[in-house]
C-alpha cells in the first residue's frame, strides 16, 4: 500500500529531484563572486557602486537593500513566469522591481532613518541597477523560483564585495574612519598626513574599481580576452 | 497551459490585475509605515533645535529633553508681531486637531513655505523656539535656504541679548560631499559661536561666511569652505534673508538700539 503511494508521487514529479545545494546549485551562488562578478566582469551596477562607498556603513546597507531587492524580484519573477506575456515582461519586471524598492526604502525610513537619509536617492536609483534587471531578464524567467532565489543571492553577494572593498579603501583613505571609528591617531595628522580629499571624490571610486579589477584578472586569468 | 499567455486579451488582464496588486501593496506600506516615519523627522528636528543650543541628545531621549529645554514656541509674522505661543507637549494633528496643530511653531513647515514663491512675506509665518538652558533664555531661529544642488537648512541660537550666536547647526540635502556637505561638520558650526547679527550701533548686518577666512576679530564673518564657495554663500544669503524677518521682533524684545 505504503509502496504504491510512493511510486505514484514518485511518477508525478518529472524529473528527478536535485538536492538543495547540489553543485550546480552552489555554483549559482559562488560563480557572481569571481568568475562572473557582476560588476568587474559584467560591468554592471556601476554608478551604484561610484555614488555610495564613500563610507562602509553606506555601502553595507546599500548591498543588504539590493540584496533584498534582488531575492524579491527574482521569486517573484520566477514564480509568475510562466504566466508573464511575453510581450509586456520588460514592463511587468521594472514594476516588480520598482515596487520592491519603494518598499526597501519606505522600511528605510520608518526603522533605520539616519542611514536611509545617507542613502538618500540611491536607494531609488536600486530600480535602475542593471544587475537586477539582468538577473530578472537572464536568469529568473527561465528557472525555478529556488534556483533564482540563490542566483539572486550570488550575484547580491558579488555585487556588495566590490562595494565594501572599495568603500574600505575610500573610508579609510578619504576620512581616516572605518565604519565611523576613527583609524588614523591624530599624531599622524600632526605629522603632516592629510585625508586625501580626492577619494571622496567618484572619479577615485572608479580608479579603485579599476585597480581591484585590474588585480582580479592577474589572479584569474581565465577572464582575460583574447585580443 | 488551457489558455494563450500572449492574447491580447491576457495581456490587458495581467496588466490590470498586476497594478491592482501592486498599487494595493503600496498603498498598505505606506499608511502601516508612516507613524514610524513621520515619528523619525519630527524627532530629527528637535534633535537639531537642541543641537543649536548645544545640547546633545540621542533620537530616543530628543522628545524628553525637548520638552525639559524648550520652554515655549512662538510663530511671528513678517513685522515681528507674535501671533500665538504654545507650551507643553507638541500638538499633534491626530490628537490636538487642527486649530492647535496649526498653531504650534514646531509645525511650521519652513521649507514648504521657503519653496512656494507665491507666497509673499506678509503670507508667511515664521516660529521662533525661547529655550531655557541653566537659567539663560535662548532664541532659536530655523534657517532654510538654496546650496549648490538643493535646499540647506539649519538653526540659529541666540543668547538673551537676541544679538550673540549662542550656536548654529546647519545641514544640507544633495550638497557635495567633502566639500558643500561640510556645513553640517562642527568645524564649519563652531566658528559661528559668538558672532553677532547686529553691528554696535544697532544695525542689522548678519552674519557672512568670508571666502578666503574671516580675520580674527571679526564679529560678523567665518571661514568659508574651500571649493565649496556657492554652498558658502548660500549660507551666508539663508543666514541674512531668515534673520531679517526676525529683527523687528529682537528690537522689540531687547535693548538693541532702534535705527
Amino acid at each position: 500500500m505504503s509502496t504504491e503511494v510512493k511510486e505514484a508521487a514518485a511518477a508525478v514529479v518529472k524529473e528527478p529531484s536535485e538536492p538543495l545545494f547540489s553543485k550546480r546549485n552552489k555554483s549559482l551562488l559562488t560563480d557572481p563572486l569571481n568568475d562572473s562578478n557582476p560588476i568587474t566582469v559584467q560591468v554592471l551596477g556601476i554608478c551604484s557602486a561610484l555614488a555610495i562607498t564613500v563610507q562602509v556603513k553606506q555601502a553595507i546597507v546599500m548591498s543588504l537593500s539590493v540584496l533584498a531587492v534582488m531575492i524579491g524580484g527574482n521569486l517573484i519573477i520566477s514564480l509568475i513566469r510562466n504566466v508573464i506575456p511575453s510581450r509586456i515582461r520588460i514592463i511587468v519586471q521594472l514594476v516588480v522591481v520598482a515596487s520592491l524598492v519603494i518598499l526597501v526604502d519606505q522600511v528605510l525610513k520608518a526603522y533605520v532613518y539616519d542611514v536611509s537619509k545617507a542613502l538618500s536617492v540611491f536607494v531609488g536609483l536600486i530600480i535602475t541597477n542593471c544587475i537586477i534587471m539582468g538577473r530578472l531578464e537572464a536568469f529568473a524567467l527561465a528557472n525555478k523560483p529556488w534556483r533564482s532565489i540563490l542566483d539572486a543571492i550570488g550575484n547580491a553577494a558579488g555585487y556588495a564585495w566590490i562595494l565594501i572593498a572599495v568603500a574600505v579603501v575610500r573610508e579609510l583613505f578619504g576620512s581616516g574612519t572605518l565604519m565611523g571609528y576613527k583609524l588614523v591617531p591624530d599624531a599622524v595628522f600632526e605629522m603632516g598626513y592629510m585625508n586625501n580629499n580626492m577619494m571622496i571624490l567618484p572619479p577615485m571610486a572608479l580608479i579603485t574599481v579599476g585597480i581591484i579589477i585590474w588585480i582580479q584578472r592577474s589572479k584569474n586569468t581565465a577572464l582575460i580576452e583574447e585580443n | 497551459m488551457a489558455f494563450n499567455k500572449e492574447s491580447q486579451g491576457f495581456t490587458f488582464l495581467f496588466s490590470i490585475i498586476m497594478v491592482v496588486v501592486v498599487a494595493t501593496v503600496l498603498a498598505v506600506a505606506a499608511l502601516g509605515l508612516k507613524g514610524p516615519q513621520e515619528e523619525n523627522m519630527k524627532q530629527e528636528k528637535m534633535q537639531n533645535v537642541l543641537g543649536s543650543i548645544q545640547v546633545e541628545s540621542s533620537r530616543e531621549e530628543a522628545s524628553a529633553k525637548f520638552g525639559e529645554f524648550i520652554k515655549k514656541r512662538v510663530i511671528l509674522d513678517s513685522e515681528g508681531n507674535v501671533l500665538s505661543e504654545t507650551e507643553g507637549d507638541v500638538k499633534t494633528l491626530s490628537v490636538d486637531g487642527k486649530e492647535a496643530y496649526e498653531s504650534d511653531a514646531f509645525n511650521i513647515d519652513i521649507k514648504k513655505q521657503y519653496r512656494d514663491k507665491s507666497l509673499t512675506d506678509q503670507q508667511k509665518r515664521f516660529p521662533l523656539f525661547i529655550c531655557e538652558k541653566d537659567g539663560n533664555p535662548y532664541y532659536v531661529v530655523p534657517l532654510v535656504g538654496t546650496g549648490l544642488w538643493g535646499p540647506i537648512w539649519g538653526f540659529i541660537a541666540l543668547e538673551a541679548d537676541m544679538n550673540t550666536i549662542f550656536g548654529a547647526t546647519f545641514d544640507h540635502k544633495t550638497e557635495t560631499p567633502g566639500l558643500g556637505a561640510e556645513i553640517n561638520q562642527s568645524w564649519f558650526e563652531e566658528p559661528f559661536v559668538g558672532d553677532k547679527i547686529f553691528d554696535d550701533a544697532g544695525a542689522f548686518v548678519s552674519v557672512k561666511v568670508v571666502k578666503g577666512g574671516a580675520d580674527a576679530g571679526d564679529m560678523h564673518g567665518v571661514d568659508a569652505i574651500t571649493g565649496g564657495t556657492i554652498t558658502s554663500n548660500g549660507v551666508s544669503s539663508m543666514l541674512e534673508n531668515t534673520l531679517k524677518v526676525y529683527v523687528p521682533y529682537f528690537k522689540k524684545n531687547s535693548d538693541i538700539a532702534s535705527i
